[in-house]
């Protein structure tokens, strides 16, 4: 394989990572904070057509991140609602929160197929990225260099400030951190936010990076494999990042050899497989490192309620 | 003409409700031919559901108010799609079009239920008394694409995205490669295969993985346009229009396009129905009915080779000329069809092998 094709797959590989990363950080956050949200897909969707439809009116791409980020955070804000001050269940809702986005998505949408945009493509000068090594450091569309610049935030925020601690009591023990006067509704709510926030963003990486079109169900189950991963990673966010880019690996890798014409010695279902046996052998790993405690927050899922 | 969308399917939902008393007073009326489609997509998807979206338009412009059309879009290919039928026949739509391969077995089990309604299944294969199954020769279209392709060329490298290898994608494949192929014999045609019709961004990756292993021109068979959007973004010479013109995505690199058009076999079924002459039976035209449409050709593609390319489709539309001719060698090297000899319609439905010069 020469650095060129090498280089090539990498940046292939990045992309198709980025929008899984982004979004299951978000999710992260929210389930380190005791909520589990299974609306990503929908809420990504929700920040796909309109950072579509923001980009398609104005062409600008910054603002049309932001509407995705403020679309998506105001989605979340549905199911902050139902499962934090009216306690329904979280699960049930998350998957209502899913379909809602889908076909909202579709609606809105409607006036959007078949119409062209364009991508948001690197902003460092073109100069720097003539060399193929130079293109791996700055030849990427800023939402790359968001996602990266967010794992390292994320896992700060959440080990080293005293808001990201609060955050943390609140998911492993959200009755002890109430009696000693954290508001553990409001820490969820903006927690859910924060999560909305992400997936929009993580979903306006599919007009602005991948594919500059609107077309139903465009990010074609990827909130599915980011909740997936949120786990797979033991809710760490570095682990995180090494998921989402071997989940991209393995996906890219399939493309390319397939499209090499020639499948190496194995045939071309065992490429096919490959993710779902990664996963598999991944998890095996990991069960098998017993580190006696189980890595999920101990309120997740659960619906806070304090004795009256 | 009705159109359910998500927008309006509560309003299906209540129709469906008030059946039992609007059924009475409908029969032994003498209103329009009602007629329902159901499609697996949305109308505005640039492809698939938008052909028939434009085949049910040709209708109400050939029959005015003696036709009414209830168009159904986005129908899950599973149990939803055998109420959605359902509710079709019981609202007394007497011809109901069911426009994707998956909504076969349900076809067939509404359709018993309800004999003086007429089933028209697309792509489909399981025909009954007062069901027809239609098709259209698309693999026709590819092989004008494929000469093309031949001709333009210069990696002799193609990229071809496909979905699934079911008979209908993979004659697909060996039309396009035996007419590239019989233009230039060095051409080789890699396979992509997504296991999805609709997943744009694996779709764009394919294209980019593709392009980056040498392709200079790139082929779809997924219902969208992003490996389209990729080819015009990297400058290669281009790719092809599936199902409709998709050239308002990719200007510079939009070949021409494979046009699925309808309305002749709609307007016929509805004629026949009209006089009574309606019999189940398969239809599978091609170019030479109109059903397949060549798109306009790009400005880039010097006038010799948009002539052989015409001279193929004109040759396919007179008969003359059959895309499957022998000798074909398949892509291990054994004769598959003798000199002389072309594939009936029975062996491209059993197509499970590529030609030479596919690698999947």
């Amino acid at each position: 394989m020469s650095t060129e094709l090498l280089i090539a797959v990498i940046i292939t590989l990045i992309g198709a990572s980025t929008p899984i990363l982004i979004a299951a950080l978000g999710e992260l956050v929210v389930e380190k904070s005791g909520v589990l949200n299974l609306g990503v897909e929908g809420m990504m969707l929700i920040g796909a057509v309109v950072a579509f439809a923001v980009t398609f009116a104005t062409g600008n791409h910054w603002l049309a991140i932001l509407c995705a980020a403020i679309a998506g955070s105001a989605s979340s804000m549905i199911f902050a609602f139902l499962t934090l001050t009216l306690s329904a269940n979280q699960v049930a809702t998350g998957l209502a929160l899913t379909i809602f986005g889908t076909g909202f998505s579709a609606l809105f949408g409607q006036a959007y197929t078949g119409k062209p945009i364009e991508l948001f493509r690197s902003v460092f000068p073109a100069e720097l990225a003539t060399h193929p090594v130079w293109r791996l450091v700055f030849g990427h569309s800023p939402l790359v260099y968001f996602s990266l610049i967010m794992v390292v935030a994320v896992w700060f925020f959440l080990k080293k400030t005293r808001t990201g601690l609060i955050l943390r009591a609140v998911g492993e023990n959200d009755l002890s951190a109430h009696s000693i006067g954290y508001s553990v509704v409001l820490t969820r709510y903006a927690a859910v936010a924060f999560g909305g926030a992400m997936a929009g963003i993580a979903g306006s990486c599919f007009p602005l990076l991948l594919t500059p079109q609107w077309a139903e169900r465009l990010t074609a189950g990827r909130g599915w494999i980011a909740l997936a991963l949120v786990v797979f990673a033991a809710w760490r966010p570095f682990r995180l990042l090494a998921g989402a880019y071997l989940f991209g690996l393995v996906m890219t890798i399939e493309l390319y050899t397939k499209a090499s014409g020639s499948t190496g010695f194995l045939p071309s279902e065992f490429w096919a497989a490959l993710p779902y046996i990664a996963t598999i052998v991944v998890l095996v790993l990991i069960s098998l490192r017993r580190s006696g405690q189980s890595a999920a927050p101990a309120c997740l899922g659960k619906p806070f309620m304090p004795a009256q | 003409m009705t159109l359910i969308t998500r927008r309006n399917v509560l309003r299906i939902g209540a129709a469906g409700l008030a059946l039992p008393f609007a059924g009475s007073l409908a029969f032994g009326q003498d209103g329009p031919l009602k007629i329902g489609f159901v499609n697996v997509g949305p109308k505005d998807d640039n492809g698939w559901t938008f052909g028939h979206w434009t085949g049910a338009k040709a209708l109400e412009a050939e029959f005015g108010d003696k036709v009414e059309i209830t168009f159904v879009e986005s129908v899950p290919e599973g149990p939803d799609c055998e109420r959605v039928l359902r509710e079709l026949a019981q609202q007394g739509n007497k011809i109901i079009f069911a426009t994707s391969f998956g909504f076969g077995d349900y076809v067939i089990k509404v359709a018993r239920e309800f004999p003086d309604v007429i089933f028209e299944h697309a792509t489909g294969y399981q025909r009954s008394d007062n069901v027809g199954t239609y098709n259209a020769r698309f693999h026709e279209g590819r092989a004008v694409m494929g000469t093309l392709a031949g001709h333009l060329s210069q990696t002799n490298n193609i990229g071809y995205i496909g979905s699934f290898p079911i008979p209908e994608v993979v004659m697909g494949i060996n039309a396009f490669t035996l007419a590239a192929r019989k233009i230039n014999p060095e051409i080789t045609v890699n396979v992509v295969w997504l296991s999805s019709w609709h997943d744009p961004a694996k779709e764009a990756d394919a294209a980019r993985a593709l392009i980056d292993q040498g392709a200079d021109i790139l082929v779809q068979h997924t219902d969208g346009p992003a490996a389209l959007q990729v080819a015009e973004e990297r400058g290669i010479i281009g790719g092809f229009g599936q199902g409709a013109d998709m050239s308002a995505f990719a200007p510079k690199s939009h070949l021409s396009a494979i046009i699925d058009v309808w309305a002749p076999h709609y307007i016929q079924v509805v004629k026949d129905v009209q006089a009574g002459t309606w019999v189940s039976d398969d239809s599978w035209p091609g170019i030479a009915a109109g059903e397949v449409v060549i798109g306009a050709y790009n400005e880039k593609i010097p006038a010799d080779v948009v002539a052989a390319a015409e001279a193929v489709k004109l040759g396919i539309a007179d008969g003359s000329l059959n895309p499957f001719t022998g000798p074909i060698l398949d892509n291990a090297g054994t004769e598959r069809v003798p000199a002389g000899q072309i594939v009936d319609d029975a062996g491209l439905w059993a197509m499970d092998w590529y030609v030479e010069g596919v690698k999947a």
